[in-house]
């Protein structure tokens, strides 16, 4: 048994944990430490797209149309997936301008008109009512489901109940009560409801669980989990259809599409997206976090509509209350209160939202403008008028409590939930024009946007709201069925005869046709004014200007007490104070000194008013104020233009003197190079003139000595020559080096290129110098394949390379028990050469520096350099020539292993054979 | 210091942009009704699952992962702090 004082207790205690929540979350931000500023707040109130709609409205389309619920959901992902390009500019546009609303939005881009402001508003309340009585109908419905536990019954008929009994009035009045409490608390809208978010928050996470729970009861305690379910599904005729995409047909383009730009353009939608957004980074989260909620609510649509199917006959039960009756038929009294609780999560969601989304816009873009502009009120020498505007939004609040709720007693009943809400849908598409043209398209104009708004309002009007009140009998039904007097033409579902269609499909198409085309053409025809021009400018060139209008607007000779004054009938004493003394530090200026205010502060205190009482009412505010001291529009647009251009050559400018900046360090380094090679060559000559008079001094001086003693024996004779030929023979190799490496390094070298076996190289080099290393007894040794795939070279060259490193290696060797090993390898591209030695080693600091030009490892105990110093440059020469590559490995005091490898004559004939060798050399 | 150049910024915004729009485009051929009626057969199911629903779902989430790689690598800079900042006392 479910009594009925214990749904209400259960809801009363739920909706005043959502006060408390949203209470200690404003109190918290009061303090300075909210916690709706992080990005996952941020996507779970954007998630208040999900109403009780969704909650009910869901399944109960899936039972008539299989996946065709599906679109409402897939459209958002679509649109959230350009998030971070249309969203982000609406964000910052908004922020930049302190819009308040949608209205304020458009009304802003379009010259801060207050007429296209009214007109969204007036579309926004009218098209929007329908959905919020939705969602009352909804609660009650679910309620009065509940209050039969565990009695299913068919159809429940809250409207015949008595005024004071019914559930939807006190639902109505308690969620009227949440809205004024936390969605008008401060006077300043652009500040944030942070209490009433992060209730929509926590609400978003109660519906998500609560559908969830069902959902996982129906298929795994109902069924057997998915397949079984979905088994028996298919075993019944009737549901067969539902798992197929023959229902893809029609409805699903439409349905995305409304869907994508409903996602934004409904106030409550706008309200979370950007009014309440802190931080515009949170939306690099969001563009996939609400994708994803979207997705988990949307799993186990299909499971319970096809669960509630398969478990009540036909036509007994609402397949709007499947949510609910499931469970309640299975006797889980508790889960069927949690889920009445989700919807009801989801319901009040969406209502407070929208009612503080309206409220905002009726009070700023409606009312406001009135009042200040007649002279009925002498508003305009009000001290204080914050009180006043507060007032307004509350009532605002409550009266579209009470039309949601008289909508919903006169005409709620005749339709199911999926249907009103496209009706609402359809509404606030036709703000989707004058948005996305007014961001991206400069031409865009207020009377093209009026034009266009009025005529797809108009269509939207005749052919879905004007049917609905049809279809509950305020109007003949012929009027459907026959056309207004009898005219088929204007029949509102067959508008000019265009059949075949659902009636939203129907509408949409219509109402965005005219929208869309009366825009374009008015737009293109029209020559707008100077400050629809310097708003379209500022709105698309939002991302380049910073998009704050000169400060050249409001130039003129402005008392800053009269700003003040004018600034505290709106925002109060305190606030004014605040928004003064802020200006002043940010600007670092004492305004207590400066008598007139300058256009900047002038501009600041228009923005910070069109947070309060929107853009429109801020600018008349602002002129009545300076009586028409400021500069002429005109004068402002050419400023703005202006600005526009600096803008563009500086940029240019910047690029350009990048552009020398690098020039001018290519050169820097070009000339250090050169620097450095005129050092190089300078080196390069002493050391030469240094290594030549070496022996040529020791061939001079024992000349002479020959010379001068004629007296010599045969013997000593014999030794000094011996000596001369030698160092002749030295200074004959040396200038042989000079010129090799020369010859190299200028690219003058005549290479004989042929393909080479490098065994054959190694075993030529190594017979040449066999008998010197015998004479110091040195083991020299070779290992590595018999055959290595042919390499790319000079012959000749690449002797003299092994011949080097082998010599290089003998030099270091102790004799006796030197020993040298080299060793031939194929890899994957070349063949690699290894000369190790077992000599003193190279210190690590010389590694490198070893293949420099006349780079000499002195021996660790004479100190005296051990060859010319260029035999390994000579070496590298040539690695490098032929493509390859030659480095050295070695630990002092263990020997050190030169290696060079050269690449394979042709790769892949040299790789086949690399492997055929290899194969060669396991067996 | 001298690497956040405008040019290279508007560059890599630019990048971005091509990216998040590629991915719509991608998102609408997947969802579009020529290509979710292929997966239309019936009788055929995954995991007991019908096809035409696991392809709608798993196409959805693709779309989702997709969308926060790319969000994870936005580079584009922060919005300039505006002038006002919240705490103000006189």
């Amino acid at each position: 048994m479910l009594p009925g004082w214990l749904i209400i207790a259960t809801s009363f205690g739920y909706v005043s944990l959502l006060f408390a929540i949203a209470y200690y979350a404003d109190r918290r931000a009061e303090r300075g430490r909210g916690w709706i500023a992080n990005p996952y707040i941020y996507a779970l109130s954007v998630a208040v797209y999900c109403t009780a709609w969704t909650f009910y409205g869901s399944v109960g389309r899936a039972a008539t149309s299989g996946i065709g619920f599906l679109p409402i959901y897939l459209g958002p992902t679509l649109a959230f997936l350009l998030g971070w390009i249309v969203l982000r500019k609406i964000l910052r546009i908004s922020k930049v301008h302190h819009v308040t609303s949608i209205a304020d939005l458009v009304s802003s881009r379009y010259g801060k008109s207050h007429l296209l402001g009214g007109l969204v508003t007036v579309i926004a309340v009218v098209g929007i009512m329908p959905y919020l009585s939705l969602q009352l109908k909804a609660v009650a419905t679910s309620y009065n489901v509940l209050l039969h536990y565990p009695e299913v019954t068919a159809a429940v008929t809250p409207a015949h109940m008595p005024l004071f009994g019914d559930t939807a009035l006190w639902i109505a009045a308690l969620m009227a009560l949440f809205a004024i409490l936390f969605g008008t608390r401060h006077i300043d809208a652009t500040e944030h409801h942070e209490g009433m978010v992060a209730a929509i928050a926590f609400e978003s996470v109660v519906k998500l669980v609560a559908f969830t729970s069902v959902g996982l009861f129906v298929t795994y305690g109902l069924f057997d989990g998915f397949g079984d379910l979905f088994r028996q599904a298919a075993a019944d005729p009737r549901l067969a259809e539902l798992q197929g995409a023959g229902i893809v047909g029609g409805q699903w383009v439409p349905l995305t599409f409304l869907a994508m730009l409903t996602v934004v353009c409904l106030p409550r939608q706008f309200q979370v997206i950007v009014v309440e957004n802190t931080d515009e980074s949170h939306l690099k989260k969001a563009i996939w976090l609400f994708p994803l909620y979207l997705l988990l609510i949307n799993i186990f649509v299909l499971p319970i509509a096809l669960g509630g199917l398969l478990r009540f006959p036909l036509g007994t039960v609402d397949a709007d209350t499947f949510v609910l009756v499931l469970p309640m038929a299975e006797a889980q009294p508790y889960l069927a209160l949690f889920a009445f609780i989700g919807g009801l999560s989801a319901a009040t969601g969406m209502v407070i939202v929208e009612t503080v989304a309206l409220s905002t816009m009726i009070c700023n873009d409606l009312i406001m403008p009135v009042l200040l502009r007649s002279n009925w009120m002498r508003l305009a020498e009000h001290r204080d008028l914050s009180g006043l505007l507060l007032a307004i939004r509350r009532t605002a609040i409550a009266v579209i409590m009470l039309l949601g709720y008289l909508y919903f007693r006169l005409i709620g009943e005749s339709f199911a939930l999926a249907s009103i809400g496209l009706v609402s849908f359809a509404a606030a598409a036709q703000f989707a024009p004058a948005i996305l043209f007014g961001i991206y398209w400069k031409g865009a104009s207020r009377r093209g946007a009026l034009a266009g708004m009025v005529a797809g309002f108009v269509v939207w009007a005749y052919t879905l709201l004007l049917p609905s009140f049809a279809l509950s009998g305020w109007i003949d039904r012929s009027f459907i069925d026959a056309g207004p007097f009898g005219i088929e033409l204007l029949e509102p579902y067959a508008l000019f005869g265009l059949t075949g269609l659902d009636p939203i499909t129907h509408s949409l198409f219509w109402s965005l046709l005219v929208n869309v085309g009366a825009f374009i053409a008015v737009s293109l025809s029209d020559r707008p004014s100077t400050i629809e021009r310097i708003q379209a400018t500022l709105f698309v060139e939002v991302f380049r200007q910073g998009g704050v209008e000169p400060a050249g607007l409001w130039q003129g000779a402005v008392p800053v007490s009269d700003l003040r004054t004018m600034a505290e009938r709106f925002l109060g004493r305190d606030r004014t104070q605040e928004v003064f003394a802020e200006y002043a530090r940010s600007h670092r200026i004492d305004l207590a000194h400066s008598t007139h205010a300058d256009g900047d502060l002038v501009q600041y205190v228009e923005r910070r008013l069109s947070g309060v009482i929107g853009a429109a009412s801020a600018r008349v505010m602002v002129a009545t104020t300076l009586k028409g001291e400021g500069v002429g529009l005109d004068e402002i647009m050419q400023i703005l233009d202006e600005t526009s251009q600096v803008l563009e050559y500086s940029r240019q400018l910047e690029q350009k003197s990048r552009e020398l900046e690098r020039a001018t360090n290519d050169l820097k380094a070009a000339n250090e190079r050169l620097t450095e090679l005129d050092r190089m060559k300078d080196d390069f000559l002493s050391t030469v003139t240094h290594e030549l008079r070496t022996p040529l001094t020791s061939i001079r001086s024992f000349s002479e000595i020959l010379h001068d003693s004629p007296d010599l024996d045969l013997a000593e004779r014999q030794h000094f020559l011996t000596i001369i030929i030698r160092e002749s023979e030295r200074l004959t190799r040396l200038i042989n080096q000079v010129l090799d490496l020369t010859k190299i390094e200028t690219g003058r070298m005549k290479w004989q290129m042929t393909d080479v076996d490098l065994g054959d190289v190694i075993d030529h080099a190594v017979s040449a110098l066999r008998h010197l290393f015998e004479e110091k007894s040195i083991a020299l040794e070779v290992h590595g394949p018999d055959r290595v795939p042919p390499i790319r070279g000079d012959r000749d060259q690449l002797i003299q390379l092994v011949i080097n490193l082998l010599s290089n290696a003998e030099k270091f060797c102790p004799p006796g028990t030197g020993r040298v090993d080299v060793s031939l390898q194929t890899g994957a591209r070349g063949v690699t050469v290894s000369v190790a030695d077992n000599g003193p080693g190279i210190p690590v600091n010389e590694q490198e520096l070893i293949f420099e030009k006349f780079h000499q490892v002195r021996s660790g105990n004479t100190g005296n350099p051990m060859g010319s110093g260029l035999g390994l440059a000579i070496c590298r020469g040539i690695v490098e020539h032929l493509g390859g590559r030659i480095w050295v490995r070695s630990t002092p005091g263990k020997g050190a292993t030169f290696f060079f490898t050269v690449p394979y004559a042709r790769s892949h004939e040299a790789a086949d054979a690399a492997r055929a060798a290899a194969g060669e050399v396991g067996e | 210091m001298g690497d956040d150049h405008p040019v290279t910024e508007t560059a890599e915004a630019e990048r971005e942009t091509a990216r998040f729009v590629a991915l719509f485009l991608f998102g609408v051929i997947l969802f579009s009704p020529l290509v979710v009626r292929i997966f239309d057969v019936p009788g055929v199911s995954v995991f007991g699952i019908p096809l035409l629903y696991a392809y709608l779902f798993a196409g959805w989430a693709l779309l989702i992962l997709i969308a926060a790689r790319l969000a994870g690598r936005i580079m584009t800079p922060a919005p300039p702090k505006p002038r006002s900042s919240s705490a103000a006392e006189g």
